[in-house]
């Protein structure tokens, strides 16, 4: 049912090697052995290790149960709490984004890390941005209880 | 003479660890154009929550419905099947095949296990009449849970047919770990997903009691 | 008997023979519908084209003819906008005081919103995707695009979504919510037939293709370049492509996610929109702009691409300011998303927000004005050689910035507040997409013509057409400037005679007639040059040209390249004639992507998908959703996707191209 965005990732799965990175093969055959800083183009990253997925799920782990436990007892100021629990899903993003999805650990170009950045750049203007102009608008066609209470209350007193 | 011989074959062996990673490059690449665009997606679904956030309609709020030990839960397992898909990932790429099939395996068990906790949770609210007509809160709630767990499903398809994939073709093709390589980022990608509505919708809807 | 009527009928979901069009004017573009393909089919079994079709291009993996096929769909369904146009001209011209012109009001508002529907993401889209699709793996020296699967089904998905705004013709109708379907006029309490729904989900089918392309294209530029070609040599046509497609990529999962929750609220009932339940309209708003104003530069970075790669070649001048430009691409790129409440200053946002919104409007006018005067500054003191593409270049900058000046003026909020939905606004946004997005594809169709059939466009008749195309096009939209000073609002199916608009109105009208006097001339300069082939004949490099894409045989063999070229400076093509051509490298293998019928066979299913949804038929969904699934998952078994062209094929290929262009 919804939309068949989903499938995308199944599609590039499908892709067959493309005829540029066999022509790349053909390549060192007639050419003198390619110098690695030419070559690395297309490579992409050093092989990912079992002790950075241990450190990603035990630090991802540390920050789910701690997140989990400071809103349950309701510890302190309720927007305190707001920034610290973004804070840990920021901290638990940018670990699993390190550890567990490798980003930053590509060699140059760094294309995959440029990427992310744009992205969370689009993310942030399309949120913040939709966020900032909802909340204005709804603060001035909207008014919440809070706001209607106080009014209210102010009339009382005339 | 024999420092001669190592420089050659390890010259040999980089050019054939390039061509591999040549071939793979391209479509890594393009995978993660495509993740990085569904993460707008999400964002974009993210942003329509938070402004109906509040639109319960007289309806129930997120502190009234949700159930956080659950909720600790499904995270837990989730997190753990990205972990585990990792240790599957890792095998691959030793050429370890029935190790991969077995990581493969668990993480296809966790998946099942988190969906199962998903439907039964939402199929638990619709059942109290709290389905998505109910409010705008409630629409909006449904569709990005659901949006995730519509991935989570699509990840588990892929993963039944990588299985069978891994088995006819062997861990020696490097189109197989290709694909075990797009398939563990769409995993790990989902969990990351998963981290913030866990904290925006679960954690931020009990504080807003 | 009674019982197995209800069961067919609820097989069908909510369609039944009370769909099929009733009043005259529909009936008559319905069966024009049935009738063009009906045509087709008699005609290539009459010539035994069948097979040839199917072969050599409903299955084809080769990016230049999916660029052809994207061309040759935007066409037909520019026609299709256009034979909108006249509607709406006319009914405008007649419906003043006493008459009601030609239409009901409904009948209007369906056709207001299919004309801007369908030029946008069938036409403008179309003709972008079919010129990048034809070029840029021809400028980077590529021989293919990274993905030809996704490719090809990024088309057909394309495609399919064309497909369903056209059969909405044939059966309910379409939407009349204008081309982004506000809610709640667009939810099915104001909206109850099935006109919206066709809206998404052709658009939602349509978006995703394009998704694809821009997923493939991204790659295709990164990572597929030739060896040498740096990213800061390239030329600024795949410059402009790669912002553009980056743009693609973050923009339209915005558009896929606002259409579903409108498809969501309007089929199981959800709240996101809905005036009622805790639905907030104005979110929905917010998002299909977030997606709508980075569109408008999709389509426009393409588009000053060709500008750029045309200014120089006419004017025989390397580029003035090339990382200017380059940076100016990425300004807009990242300012596209920092712009989008300008569409709707009028919402009721505080001042903050609309001064901020207003501010960044016009801050994106600085690169664009860079981009403008680097493209004088290479005319300036250039050969000029004012060749039809140039022609269009010309008449682009005048006219767009005209109506650049004009959309400075509107983002000013306090002056938007009397602007917005006025016919002002309407004239504003025509000057910058058609003269910033259709002139520069019909330059880029002048321009590269003769590298794919040998032979140049007449230019005499193509001339005619740019005279007739510019003139009426002022004639069409200065009125429409005036017009909404005077107050006449978009959309307007009946005014009142008091308000002195008509003669406006029919000035208006009379600019479309020369604009149809254009298009008849585009297609006549098309049938005169095909007939007159033999007497232009260009050979591989017509007007002298620096790209890389002129040094290929014409048309170019499916590899593109026989040999990689080599390329250490910006303009290779202009550097290697300058050096002097020579190429004696051995030939290699080249590996080429075998034809294959499942990209279609997946358009088809999403098309099943989208129709279902349309008619609530949940069995045929379910059956769509399977054939895609099932599609794909049969395609990854497949073990020999590509085949292989020896060395010596190529070799020998290579050779009779060059005798053949040796000839002409």
């Amino acid at each position: 049912m919804l939309s068949g965005s989903l499938f995308l990732q199944l599609f590039i799965y499908l892709e067959p090697y493309t005829p540029n990175t066999m022509n790349a093969k053909y390549h060192h055959l007639t050419k003198p052995v390619p110098t690695p800083s030419s070559v690395l183009i297309s490579e992409h990253q050093p092989p990912a290790k079992f002790k950075h997925y241990v450190i990603g799920f035990v630090s991802s782990l540390i920050l789910t149960v701690s997140a989990y436990l400071i809103t349950v007892n309701h510890a302190g100021n309720k927007w305190l709490l707001f920034i610290i629990l973004a804070v840990l899903a920021l901290t638990q993003f940018i670990v699993q984004l390190f550890f567990f999805l490798h980003v930053g650990r590509e060699f140059p170009p760094r294309f995959k890390l440029m990427l992310t950045a744009f992205m969370i750049l689009v993310v942030l203007i399309l949120v913040g941005g939709s966020l900032w102009i909802m909340f204005n608008l709804n603060g001035r066609v909207m008014p919440s209880t809070r706001q209607m209470e106080k009014y209210m209350n102010s009339q009382d007193n005339l | 003479m024999s420092s001669l011989q190592v420089s050659n074959s390890a010259l040999a062996k980089s050019r054939r660890q390039i061509e591999q990673s040549e071939k793979e490059g391209n479509a890594l690449f393009g995978f993660w154009v495509y993740l990085m665009s569904d993460c707008v997606l999400f964002a974009s679904l993210f942003a329509t929550f938070v402004v109906l956030r509040n639109n319960t309609f007289g309806g129930p709020s997120g502190a009234q419905l949700f159930n956080l030990p659950y909720v600790l839960l499904e995270t837990i397992v989730l997190l753990t099947s990205s972990f585990t898909n990792g240790l599957a990932l890792l095998s691959a790429q030793r050429r370890k095949l029935q190790q991969t099939l077995v990581w493969l395996g668990v993480t296809f068990a966790l998946g099942v296990t988190f969906l199962t906790l998903e439907i039964s949770e939402f199929h638990k609210f619709a059942l109290l009449g709290d389905s998505w007509h109910r409010s705008g809160f409630l629409s909006a709630y449904y569709t990005l849970v659901g949006t995730h767990g519509a991935h989570i499903t699509i990840g588990l398809i892929w993963m039944a047919v990588m299985a069978v994939y891994i088995v006819k073709r062997g861990l020696n093709n490097p189109l197989v770990l290709k694909r075990i390589r797009m398939l563990s980022l769409f995993w790990h990608f989902l969990d990351v997903v998963w981290i913030f509505i866990f904290t925006i919708v679960y954690l931020f809807g009990a504080l807003h009691a | 008997m009674r019982a197995g009527y209800l069961i067919f009928s609820g097989l069908l979901g909510k369609l039944s023979l009370k769909q099929l069009p009733h009043d005259p004017l529909t009936i008559f573009g319905a069966s024009l519908m049935v009738a063009v393909p009906i045509v087709i089919a008699i005609i290539l079994t009459l010539t035994k084209r069948w097979k040839w079709l199917y072969r050599e291009w409903l299955t084809t993996q080769d990016h230049k003819k999916i660029g052809m096929m994207y061309i040759i769909v935007a066409v037909a369904m520019g026609l299709r906008g256009l034979s909108d146009v006249i509607l709406i001209r006319a009914q405008q011209s007649l419906a003043s005081g006493n008459s009601h012109g030609i239409l009901s009001s409904s009948h209007f508002q369906q056709i207001v919103s299919a004309h801007g529907t369908i030029m946008i993401f069938f036409v403008a889209m179309g003709l972008m995707f079919g010129i990048i699709n034809l070029i840029v793996p021809l400028q980077i020296g590529s021989r293919d695009v990274a993905f030809p699967f996704l490719n090809a089904t990024g088309f057909w998905l394309f495609f399919s979504g064309m497909v369903l705004v056209n059969v909405s013709l044939l059966i309910g109708d379409f939407s009349a919510t204008g081309w982004l379907a506000y809610p709640p006029l667009s939810e099915l309490k104001y909206s109850p037939t099935v006109g919206v729904d066709y809206w998404i989900w052709s658009l939602e089918i349509a978006g995703i293709g394009s998704l694809m392309a821009g997923i493939n294209f991204i790659v295709t530029i990164l990572k597929n370049r030739v060896k040498g070609m740096k990213l800061m040599l390239m030329p600024l046509f795949s410059w402009s492509v790669l912002g553009s497609m980056s743009l693609v990529v973050f923009a339209f999962p915005i558009l896929t996610v606002a259409l579903t929750l409108l498809a969501l609220d309007r089929t199981f009932g959800m709240h996101f929109f809905t005036a009622g339940g805790g639905g907030n309209m104005m979110m929905y708003v917010n998002l299909i702009w977030a997606w709508g104003h980075p569109e408008v530069y999709i389509l426009v970075l393409s588009a000053f691409g060709v500008y750029s790669e045309i200014v120089s070649v006419f004017s025989r001048k390397r580029l003035f300011g090339y990382s200017s430009m380059v940076y100016a691409i990425w300004a807009i790129v990242v300012l596209s998303f920092i712009v989008w409440l300008h569409h709707f200053f009028t919402m009721g946002a505080g001042s903050d927000v609309n001064a901020f919104f207003g501010i960044m409007t016009m801050i994106i006018a600085v690169p664009t004005g860079v981009k403008l005067f680097n493209w004088l500054f290479t005319m300036y003191r250039g050969k000029l050689s004012l060749k039809t593409p140039m022609l269009w270049f010309i008449a682009f900058v005048v006219v767009f910035t005209i109506g650049g000046m004009a959309g400075v003026i509107m983002a000013v909020p306090p002056l938007d507040f009397q602007f917005h939905n006025s016919l002002f606004l309407v004239a504003h946004f025509h000057m910058m997409i058609v003269s910033g997005v259709l002139f520069g594809y019909f330059a880029a169709i002048t321009y590269w013509f003769p590298k794919f059939f040998g032979f140049k466009l007449n230019e005499r008749l193509g001339k005619y057409a740019f005279w007739s195309w510019l003139i009426g096009f002022l004639l069409a939209f200065v009125p429409l400037y005036i017009l909404g000073f005077m107050g006449a609002t978009r959309r307007l199916d009946h005014y009142s005679a008091s308000l002195g608009w008509q003669p406006l109105f029919i000035v208006a009208a009379v600019g479309v007639g020369f604009i149809i006097l254009g298009v008849t001339f585009q297609f006549l300069q098309l049938i005169v040059s095909i007939w007159q082939r033999n007497r232009e004949l260009s050979g591989r490099d017509p007007w002298s040209g620096r790209t890389l894409e002129w040094s290929l045989p014409t048309p170019p063999p499916i590899y593109n390249f026989a040999r990689l070229p080599e390329v250490s400076t910006r303009d290779a093509f202009w550097a290697a004639k300058v050096a002097g051509l020579s190429d004696d490298r051995p030939y290699q293998a080249i590996e080429i992507p075998r034809n294959t019928p499942l990209a279609m066979v997946i358009a088809a299913g999403a098309f099943c998908f989208g129709f279902a949804f349309v008619w609530h038929i949940w069995w045929l969904a379910v059956l769509g959703l399977l054939i895609v699934i099932v599609t794909i998952i049969y395609r990854s078994m497949d073990e020999h996707p590509t085949y292989l062209l020896s060395a010596r094929e190529v070799e020998l290929l290579d050779k009779s191209k060059f005798a053949k262009d040796a000839v002409s």
